[in-house]
């Protein structure tokens, strides 16, 4: 029988059920923790899932985290960036990215702190944000769940919200945001956002007194399921046997 | 045939200020920086950068190099923020066009295909809309319901870009895993000039590298630097990969103190 899974585990196990049905796509993650998630799903209930090694190769078996650049690997596919654009814009992908803010309607920031014309705080840009949620599915993965992420309004749209679908979106659809705390969706009638499930410890005090706006909540909001001693093995053992989750998921 | 070699000095020489110049590679990797830090020596200045950025578009702006910069993000990868182009946007002593990488793609594309806009999605919706009064989209003439970003083509004044070989005539090759957008870069501007960690013999070239490796052409460059290291320190796979110790001595050293070291190598 395996030690209890720990935070960190709890989330990976809730970042791979992002990726539950998807089927024959690329799971792209920004992360450890969601990178962890999206092997694990195609090592367990995903196995179509496409992966990759974080850079231009599709890996026909998922690789350990933090495995050095001249790992062996089975390659099955090439996806530089040019074709990865190509690969997005046809719509088989469904990210994980980070979010520095995230809103009720799951508008995204990694972009910048204040306002864009003079930043309090530049961080990246918005990278393929813009691109990704008018093209295809996309969840977040926030390690530190607290009120200056989940803010009430983003200070700069990078992914875009329910409340700003454009007539223009082949698809929108913004999945679950996973945090350290819980598991969050949009499924409610105006797609504000929702507790899913809650991480086995955490109460709604935590998580409400850790958000900036008013979550919606169904009843009493279930614990997100444990992982299975099979996926515990997976992770330990296999994913991720350096440990890295720990260092992203300081519960 | 022509021989393009060249050298930094000779390509510097030939910028003016005001130019808009392209740059290759990808974040902290495979970046010109032999060509960039004769930039940083020369008394270049109101450049205009369009870039994938890395550490080419932090040191522009360090050395006060630049008005503007055209991008989806700057990073170093290893160090995901990039302290001197922050500093630069964060005191507002820059000029910006933050687009979906997607969008930059689609803008070097256009200039390529040397018409005025792509349409797009990416874009639709989000902030980029808003920051960039001077983009507009564009009604479908096939189906009225479709509104898509125009996105205008980034034409560029000069590309710089850095492969793994090439040969005299401006032939370049790449060893790595990714390309980038090195071809659309050069395909975008009126003139491009090719860094190389070696030039070999034209009928070499396949001896390292299937034909698929032979991504640059000779009518895409005007000039090419036999450089060996010219991409450190970010990574140029097979070559080498990143100087991950001298990145972060970079990125944690005061400009001024890291400037004159860097430019005497």
């Amino acid at each position: 029988m395996s030690s209890a899974a720990t935070r960190a585990e709890v989330c990976a196990v809730a970042c791979a059920e992002a990726w539950r049905g998807d089927g024959e796509i690329v799971a792209s993650s920004i992360g450890t923790v969601p990178t962890i998630g999206a092997r694990l799903a195609a090592l367990t209930f995903s196995p179509d899932l496409v992966l990759t090694d974080g850079d231009a190769l599709m890996t026909a078996e998922p690789l350990p985290v933090g495995a050095p650049a001249d790992a062996p690997r089975v390659v099955e596919g090439w996806l530089p960036f040019g074709k990865m654009f190509d690969l997005l814009w046809w719509g088989r992908r469904h990210v994980m990215m980070g979010a520095t803010q995230v809103d009720r309607f799951g508008n995204q920031n990694i972009a910048c702190i204040g306002p864009w014309a003079k930043p309090k705080a530049m961080l990246l840009g918005v990278r393929g944000a813009p691109g990704n949620t008018v093209n295809h599915p996309t969840s977040y993965w926030v390690p530190n769940h607290s009120p200056r992420v989940f803010v009430e309004r983003v200070d700069f749209v990078s992914g875009v919200g329910y409340d700003r679908v454009p007539a223009g979106a082949a698809v929108h659809e913004i999945r679950v945001v996973v945090s350290n705390l819980g598991v969050f969706d949009f499924d409610t009638p105006d797609h504000s956002m929702r507790v899913r499930s809650l991480h086995p410890g955490v109460t709604m005090d935590e998580v409400r007194a850790a958000t900036a706006f008013e979550l919606a909540v169904d009843g009493h909001a279930p614990e997100t399921r444990p992982p299975t001693d099979d996926e515990l093995r997976l992770i330990r053992d296999v994913i991720d046997p350096q440990s890295m989750r720990d260092a992203e998921v300081k519960v | 045939m022509a021989d393009k070699r060249t050298t930094e000095k000779d390509v510097v020489a030939d910028l003016r200020d005001g130019m808009t110049i392209g740059i290759g590679g990808w974040g902290s990797r495979r970046k010109p920086m032999s060509i960039i830090r004769e930039i940083l020596r020369s008394p270049l200045r109101d450049l205009t950068i369009v870039s994938y950025g890395g550490p080419d578009v932090g040191m522009l702006c360090a050395a006060g190099k630049v008005t503007k910069v055209v991008y989806g993000f700057v990073s170093l990868d290893s160090i995901p923020l990039e302290p001197h182009f922050r500093a630069a946007r964060q005191n507002g002593t820059i000029e910006a066009m933050e687009v979906d990488e997607g969008m930059l793609q689609w803008g070097l594309r256009a200039a390529a295909m040397r018409i005025s806009f792509l349409p797009c999605r990416a874009g639709l919706g989000s902030s980029v809309m808003d920051v960039n009064p001077s983009l507009k989209t564009v009604r479908s003439p096939y189906d009225e319901s479709e509104e898509l970003v125009a996105m205008p083509a980034l034409s560029l004044d000069v590309a710089l870009i850095h492969a793994n070989r090439a040969d005299v005539r401006g032939n370049g090759q790449y060893l790595g895993p990714d390309w980038f957008f090195d071809d659309l870069f050069c395909m975008a501007a009126g003139r491009s000039f090719m860094s190389c960690e070696r030039i070999v013999d034209t009928a070499d070239l396949l001896k390292e590298g299937s034909e698929q490796t032979l991504k640059i052409n000779r009518m895409m460059t005007d000039g090419v630097i036999e450089a060996p290291g010219g991409a450190r320190f970010t990574s140029c796979a097979p070559d080498y990969p990143r100087n991950e110790e001298l990145q972060r001595e970079y990125a944690t050293t005061p400009w001024e103190e890291f400037a004159p070291r860097w430019l005497e190598t």
